[in-house]
């Protein structure tokens, strides 16, 4: 199960935004993965996420698996096109 | 003489006392290969919890001493503890390699703290410091280490350490760390900001303190003046002593004010309050005896970060603020930016005249969606205390209209969701533009108070950039321009029954309160620190004296002729 989503709020996937996704994240319990510039990480991983440095305008790839793996990737996907409340 | 030390001034005050090393270097790291992974992965596990257990009760000593801003840094330590990237990885470096666990946590510390330090970002490079404080903890659990911990003070001290982390300071009884030195960090360090606000004497980046002092040797500070003196001898012991008592005794002469009301000899009572940044600020308001936030400069919320922030995070401070001042008003002056203060997310052009420019409510009144959600955030916080709005940068009264219809709108919105807040919100504007303080008796029609910025009242009227050092002498408070404007803005006030108050640095000048008391202001706001020494003032003056004072200095025609009568006067 994945799905691509582009990252519209102005401060991409640091700080509040970065935190608010691992927490949704930890909330299935299948494996999820951030894909972006050619790199995978755990997207239950505050430290990965922000090594992966993504900006505004950066379009990610969300994928899961696991028995919740579709409702994670919809959660998350709804995340972050909701622009993170920003 | 003693051997002396000169480093960085990080926190005011004197203290002399015997020296506390705090060695912060756990045991060197040993490699154990061949090691049986499940008994290793074990000792991880217990380690892992006893940190977790650490950092919960550090969050909750913070949250309850310094409040929820300050505990926030536990929590994003517990995330890292509990990261796949951090923990996750440390087992599998026992797994992969059958190593012991505290060399397979130094291996992923290290490759984390490496790759957060080549970040381009001051956010990212942060979040390096985070690592290894967490890594430190870690492995001072997992070699159950004897390092000296700072529950083992038990009598007055000056802490000694390399650095200190958050979780450091958080644990530092006041009453028995006389002064901090370290090795490291600069004025705006966290240990810097931390001892300023405990009101601990701190001098910090010495270089190498930790290797030239050893346990119980005396040690002298002098936080002002950036000055350690190891092993004083008599003469210097003496002097830092009596300078120390005479500290003290002060300290606790005005500490006996701290009830105490804020009134003249002959019964004229004003307000004196705190100017705040960040909810935490409110602790050191309250301690001085703050009657109430004079000035919440709610930019602080803006800085510093890469968004604006939330509806939802200005309610939490607003809301914070209000409780921890159980009743008293706070002031929320709503964003300014522009001029000096930048804030890059904001996207504000680049002006000629960023002082005369597209600044304060000037931007808030075009960005109303931003404004909006200030309004919103501060209205509803309104419900948890005792909140009043003040726009700052008003030249005309179109502008208070304007303001007020936004804060109209933003009540109306909330009443119809059935959101509750203070209907009877005081609205009031900073009176800093010569244009406004002609007209003050109009713009007093428009709200319940003003507050006197004297920063950039001085700065506009007389046409003068304090920071240009070629005409900063133009740079004159007690102008008898300025004094005759202040005059104007108070009797333009109270003639339609409004009061007045000050945040700009003058009202925190000891010089220049009796001028201000005797000119009629009635609330005087400044940083905590010189409220109690403004109380004991005004608790020596008559209010008819100081009037006649007030009198006489309008008619002198030079600031230099102000200061000397009032230094002359009291």
């Amino acid at each position: 199960m994945e799905r691509q989503v582009e990252l519209k709020n102005p401060s991409g996937l640091h700080a509040r935004p970065a935190s608010l996704f691992v927490a949704e994240a930890n909330k299935f319990a299948s494996e999820i993965f951030v894909e972006a510039k050619g790199k995978r990480v755990n997207a239950k991983s505050i430290l990965g996420l922000l090594t992966l440095a993504i900006s505004q305008g950066t379009t990610i790839k969300i994928i899961a698996e696991g028995s919740d793996a579709e409702q994670a990737v919809e959660a998350l996907v709804n995340l972050v096109a909701s622009g993170f409340g920003e | 003489m003693g051997t002396r030390f000169t480093g960085i001034a990080a926190s005011d005050g004197v203290a002399i006392a015997p020296a506390f090393v705090l060695s912060t270097s756990v045991q060197a790291v040993e490699e154990r290969r061949g090691v049986p992974i499940g008994p290793e992965i074990e000792r991880l596990e217990v380690a892992l919890r006893a940190a977790k257990g650490e950092l919960e009760s550090l969050r909750e000593t913070a949250d309850a001493k310094l409040g929820a801003e300050h505990a926030q840094i536990f929590t994003a330590h517990i995330q890292i503890l509990e990261d796949p990237e951090f923990a996750g990885a440390i087992r599998g470096v026992i797994e992969g390699e059958q190593v012991n666990a505290e060399f397979a946590l130094n291996q992923v510390a290290k490759q984390l703290i490496a790759l957060f330090e080549q970040m381009d970002n001051e956010y990212m490079r942060q979040r390096a410091a985070d690592i290894k404080d967490v890594s430190q903890r870690l492995l001072a659990r997992l070699q159950g280490s004897s390092q000296s911990s700072l529950a083992d003070i038990q009598e007055p001290v000056v802490l000694v350490a390399n650095d200190l982390a958050p979780s450091d300071t958080i644990q530092l009884d006041a009453s028995l760390v006389r002064a901090f030195v370290t090795d490291i960090g600069g004025r705006t360090s966290h240990s810097a900001i931390m001892a300023r606000s405990l009101g601990i004497p701190a001098v910090v980046g010495l270089g190498e303190i930790t290797a030239n002092v050893q346990a119980g040797q005396l040690i002298a500070v002098d936080g002002a003046a950036g000055l350690v003196v190891v092993d004083p001898d008599p003469e210097e012991q003496a002097s830092f002593s009596s300078r120390a008592a005479g500290e003290a005794e002060a300290k606790a002469r005005l500490l006996a004010l701290k009830d105490e009301p804020s009134q003249t000899l002959d019964g004229r009572r004003v307000e004196l309050a705190g100017n705040i940044g960040t909810p935490a600020d409110v602790a050191a308001v309250l301690d001085n005896g703050g009657e109430g936030v004079g000035l919440f400069r709610s930019e602080f919320l803006y800085m510093n970060r890469q968004d604006a922030p939330s509806e939802e995070e200005q309610f939490a401070a607003y809301r914070e603020v209000a409780e921890r001042m159980g009743g008293k008003p706070v002031i929320v002056r709503t964003l300014d930016v522009g001029g000096d203060k930048e804030i890059p997310y904001l996207d504000l052009p680049k002006e000629a005249n960023p002082f005369l420019g597209y600044r304060a409510i000037r931007v808030c009144l075009d960005r109303t969606e931003l404004f909006d959600t200030q309004l919103r955030a501060i209205l509803r916080a309104s419900h948890y205390g005792k909140l009043r709005i003040m726009f700052p940068m008003i030249s005309t009264v179109t502008e208070i209209r304007q303001a007020k219809a936004r804060v109209e709108a933003v009540k109306a919105e909330l009443r119809a969701a059935g959101t509750p807040f203070d209907e009877n919100i005081e609205i009031g504007i900073m009176i800093e533009i010569p244009a406004a303080a002609v007209a003050a008796d109009l713009l007093a029609k428009e709200v319940d108070f003003f507050s006197i910025g004297t920063n950039d009242l001085v700065q506009y009227t007389m046409a003068c950039d304090r920071m240009n050092q070629r005409i900063s002498h133009l740079y004159q408070p007690l102008h008898p321009s300025v004094l005759r404007l202040i005059k104007m803005v108070i009797d333009g006030a109270h003639r339609h029954g409004k009061w007045v108050g000050m945040c700009g640095e003058l009202a925190g000048e000891l010089s220049a309160v009796p001028v201000l008391l005797g000119l009629g202001l009635d609330e005087f706001s400044m940083s905590a620190g010189s409220i109690l020494k403004v109380r004991e003032r005004i608790r020596g003056l008559r209010m008819d004296e100081a009037q006649t004072l007030a009198a006489v200095v309008l008619e002198l025609d030079s600031q230099e002729d102000v200061l000397k009568k009032v230094q002359t006067w009291a």
